[in-house]
């Protein structure tokens, strides 16, 4: 039996078996009434958007509704501790909207001063990071491919261990009877112990130390892609090795650069962990100042126009950034 | 004027009474502003291997997309068996597709793979096995079921998504550039494989492609796809011999094109004079055209004859013969190509079949040759 | 290509930054001596103090138990929303769930912390629930941020999936939620895991917002961790951050040697 003859007795098995066209065929929604229900969203599709949308709504949007709500009210002795904004009595419906909060955040320094303090201290911190982390980065990058997975695994261990403890590492390293000033005591490189808590000095090191593996790996991410081959050209047309770096690498490894600044940056701003543990008792960080006002003060209605305030200054100039950076890249 | 032939007064394939398998009639697909697919009218009938050739940007794949229920035209109906294929999402259409990236899944086996859409119909575990099975022997890969598709090569690969494509016994199969990622060898022999296979199964096949010598040796038909509309629809001989268009002529193979004017219009006869060749044009049947109509004038490489001496005036007038003179030759072996250079400035390309070992006599270069042709071996172009 | 020995100096210089403390942390777990300041000997005795200390094994289960349910609550939703956004090419307010879903991740916590504490208390005077603060309250509030990082983590692998695999399952027959289940699913099952273990520990890591919306006897192991060591340093906290990181180096191991066993084509 030849081959031909082989695959026309297979063939024949498989299509003359072949079932009619069903009658009927299962079409997209096409009456009059199942158009409607889709057009008022009602299908499959929507319920898939709708799960996650109301949840967020719920617990997400109407959360920063009632901040705003709170910032505009006045702090009384009562559960919870602030007056209603809209009351009734014997017929009126009253609304009152108290700006007394957010014109103290213009006029207090206190505010001011802890939100400059937080720009400055983040911007600080995410350049010492920068510092840091690019080298790192670049060398985890250009290791071998055995020695690349080991760093790798070795800056991805502390990301995931709890940041909490290894903030606390600090204090314990940092004391004046802490390991950093007994050795240095024991070199005799200083006589009495050098005060670290407590100062802007820990903070700086709290924040670059925790957020390091958030700027390394975007910039290893970066560095990694990097293509040999434009290294090679830039030397083979008679660039030296730091030239090639100024010209070549540090210009491509930019989006790694913005996105590591970013991720360090950002939260840092909002920081309160690591200042209430590092920093001494005056050292103002806005998250601090919001969570003092809210906890220590009791003052729910300053404390929210604070976090208003912080949204407003923080949170939305980073969603047109977003947006921003979105048009480039789709532009592109 | 000659009329832009209308793709859907295609000659029936086989039998004149036939009733189209597949019909697609004005047909539109626009995205946002952008028509894709502009006023596509076309019948595929039962049995065939049917091509969409074009190149990229001229919705051949978006028509292709639209016959598997991907997407639905913007206006325009399709018709498969004679069924309205409006709103039927592609999982209720009897029609499968072979994908260009072949598109198994990659953490399923080969018998997996094959036999999802036979499990999605909730067929017996007991006849899927089998029916996988014969699949597997139809496309030569017995023994292969347990595999996982990144353990196998390209070729393979292929012949996975061909046999998961035909399980289903589909009524209809699409072939999204199915030779596309194959090397020349494999290509060659695939193509004589799935034309083996689908003349066998007599399932109809709709193959979309962007390179023409696959086009011509698969298809019992093409159709020619250029920014969205249909150029040409025909066999591969009418495509190549006889094509409608400067398009079609300049899109399959290769012509040399010339611009002329009709100075003569006999029911038997056309005259073009054209100062683009640098000599008239006689052909040798009426053409539909104007007296002082501008039109052009195709023939293909093979066509042209090269002799040292002028050959006696086989047409009226001293037409279809002109003086040239060879500035390169390529010689490939089973032909050689001939860059002619007329008196013009204009070159002209012929080709020559070496049916002679080591021909002594032939045309070199820097000679001085004269270009014939019969009065029916070009093509009159009004489009 | 610097060959040149800066890089590596620096870079080596930097894993020992990176690393003293968490050094610092398991070495002076095993001194036998709460000043932490002078060598007092090799103990393990702390780690049983540990195990001994009730509220803190209390707070710990309360912790796991919470990160367990919120980083699943957000794997869901998560999941639910990542698929929203890239596979639904355009629906109303597309943009207002991805701005929202994000928000988290560039909010400080404390905003996220006071706004659903100040929503708990609306509540409570509204429509009476919930009475009091605690383990569901902190749950509902974790998902939200565990959310964020669900949905960027799965957004990213699901943007990479050849989208013509659900195309040809489709077209062999599997409706829209076939194919997920059948296709899409177990392809982006190790983005899933990977973003579940991702909220999990942001859960378990989370001081402030807890702070904000426990309750009394719903304190967290970070609220315990937190109010101890304001007082100052203690061998015992030394103990459990060891205990951890050895859980963690052991996940993050078997993670990396896992990913070299299998060459997976990428799909």
């Amino acid at each position: 039996m030849g081959e031909l003859e082989q695959l026309r007795r297979l063939g024949a098995g498989l299509v003359t078996a072949a079932p009619p066209l069903a009658a009927d065929l299962p079409r997209r929604p096409w009456t009059f009434i199942q158009r409607w229900l889709a057009a008022l969203g009602i299908s499959g599709r929507a319920l898939v958007i709708a799960a996650p949308a109301l949840w967020l709504t719920i617990f997400f949007l109407i959360p920063l509704a009632i901040v705003f709500q709170v910032s505009l009210s006045q702090s009384a002795i009562r559960i919870p501790p602030y007056d209603p904004l809209i009351t009734s009595d014997e017929g009126t419906v009253q609304m009152t909207l108290h700006l007394s909060n957010f014109i103290r955040l213009f006029e207090d320094p206190l505010y001011i001063n802890a939100y400059l303090n937080s720009l400055k201290i983040a911007a600080i911190s995410t350049i010492f990071a920068l510092l840091i982390g690019y080298p790192m980065a670049y060398f985890i990058a250009r290791s071998s491919d055995r020695w690349r997975n080991i760093l790798l695994m070795l800056v991805i261990l502390p990301f995931w261990s709890s940041f909490l403890l290894r903030v606390y590492a600090w204090i314990g390293m940092l004391k004046n009877e802490g390991i950093i000033n007994n050795v240095l005591q024991g070199l005799g490189l200083i006589g009495a112990p050098i005060q670290f808590l407590q100062t802007d000095f820990a903070v700086y090191i709290g924040i670059v130390y925790t957020y390091l593996p958030f700027m390394i790996l975007p910039l290893y991410t970066n560095l990694v892609k990097l293509d040999d081959s434009l290294l090679e050209a830039s030397a083979d047309l008679g660039s030296r090795p730091w030239q090639t770096f100024i010209s070549v690498t540090l210009p491509l490894s930019i989006p790694g650069i913005v996105a590591g600044s970013m991720l360090v940056f950002i939260p840092a701003i909002g920081e309160y962990v690591i200042p209430s543990l590092l920093g001494g008792s005056g050292f103002l960080m806005i998250g601090r100042v919001l969570f003092d006002e809210f906890f220590s003060n009791r003052d729910w209605p300053m404390a929210s126009a604070l976090a208003f305030a912080m949204l407003i200054v923080v949170v939305v100039p980073i969603m047109f950034l977003q947006n921003a950076q979105n048009a480039v890249v789709s532009r592109k | 004027m000659a009329k832009k032939p209308i793709a859907a007064d295609t000659r029936p394939w086989r039998d004149p009474a036939a009733r189209p398998f597949v019909r697609i009639r004005h047909v539109t697909k626009k995205f946002g502003d952008i028509s894709a697919v502009h006023d596509v009218s076309l019948d595929i009938y039962q049995g065939e291997l049917f091509c969409l050739l074009g190149g990229s940007g001229s919705g051949k794949s978006t028509l292709l997309r639209m016959l598997a229920g991907f997407e639905e035209p913007t206006a325009g109906t399709i018709e498969i068996d004679g069924q309205d294929m409006a709103g039927v999402p592609p999982y209720h259409r009897p029609v499968n597709m072979m994908f260009q990236s072949y598109a198994l899944f990659p953490h399923m086996t080969v018998e997996q793979n094959v036999g999802y859409g036979l499990k999605r119909e909730n067929m017996p575990p007991r006849q899927i096995a089998e029916r996988v099975a014969e699949l597997l022997k139809l496309v030569k890969l017995e023994g292969y079921g347990q595999r996982k598709p990144n353990q196998l090569s390209g070729g393979q690969r292929q012949r996975v998504a061909l046999a998961r494509a035909l399980a289903k016994q589909p009524k209809l199969l699409l072939l999204d550039e199915p030779l596309g990622a194959l090397d020349k060898k494999l290509r060659e022999e695939t193509q004589f494989e799935l034309v083996k296979i689908q003349e066998t199964l007599g399932v109809t096949f709709v193959v979309v492609t962007h390179d023409q010598e696959e086009a011509m040796s698969l298809a019992t038909r093409i159709g020619v796809m250029n920014l969205g509309e249909i150029a040409m629809i025909g066999e591969p001989t009418e495509i190549y011999e006889f094509p409608n268009s400067r398009f079609v002529a300049n899109f399959i193979g290769s012509a040399n094109m010339f611009e002329g004017v009709v100075v003569e219009d006999e029911p038997d006869h056309v005259r073009i004079r054209s100062a683009d060749l640098g000599t008239d044009i006689y052909v040798g049947h009426g053409v539909d055209c104007a007296p002082d109509q501008i039109l052009w004038w195709a023939i293909r490489p093979e066509k042209i004859m090269l002799t040292r001496e002028r050959p006696a005036a086989a047409d009226p007038g001293d037409a279809n013969v002109i003086k040239g003179f060879v500035e390169d030759i390529a010689y490939l072996g089973d032909m050689t190509v001939y860059q002619v250079k007329l008196d013009n400035g204009k070159y002209m390309r012929v080709t020559k079949t070496n049916s002679r070992r080591g021909d002594p006599d032939a045309i070199s270069w820097d000679e001085t040759v004269w270009a014939s042709w019969s009065n029916s071996a070009g093509s009159v172009l009004v489009s | 290509m610097k060959r040149g020995p800066l890089i590596p100096i620096i870079g080596t210089l930097g894993f020992l930054f990176l690393y003293a403390p968490i050094l610092w942390l398991i070495i002076f777990s095993f001194n036998d001596n709460r000043l932490v300041t002078i060598w007092g000997g090799f103990t393990t005795r702390w780690y049983g103090e540990l195990f001994n200390d009730p509220k803190l094994l209390g707070a710990a289960l309360r912790s796991l138990e919470i990160a367990a349910i919120a980083a699943s609550i957000a794997l869901v939703l998560g999941t639910l929303c990542a698929v929203s956004l890239v596979r639904f090419r355009r629906f109303r307010g597309r943009s207002l769930l991805g701005g929202t879903v994000a928000a988290p991740l560039v909010m400080p916590d404390v905003i996220t912390g006071l706004a659903l504490l100040l929503l708990f208390a609306t509540a409570r005077a509204v429509i009476g629930w919930p009475q009091q603060n605690g383990i569901p309250t902190i749950i509902i509030a974790h998902s939200v941020t565990c959310m964020a990082y669900v949905t960027v983590v799965v957004q990213s692998r699901l943007g990479e999936l050849d989208l013509s695999l659900e195309e040809a399952a489709m077209d062999l027959g599997a409706t829209p939620v076939r194919v997920f289940f059948d296709i899409t699913l177990p392809i982006i099952a190790p983005a899933l895991v990977s973003g579940w273990l991702l909220g999990f520990t942001i859960s378990l890591d989370d001081v402030v917002i807890a702070q904000f919306v426990s309750g009394p006897g719903s304190t967290t192991l970070p609220m315990e961790i937190f109010s101890k060591v304001r007082l100052g340093v203690s061998p015992d906290i030394n103990a459990l951050a060891t205990i951890i990181i050895g859980v963690v180096a052991l996940g993050v191991v078997t993670a990396t040697i896992l990913q070299f066993r299998r060459p997976k084509a990428r799909a």
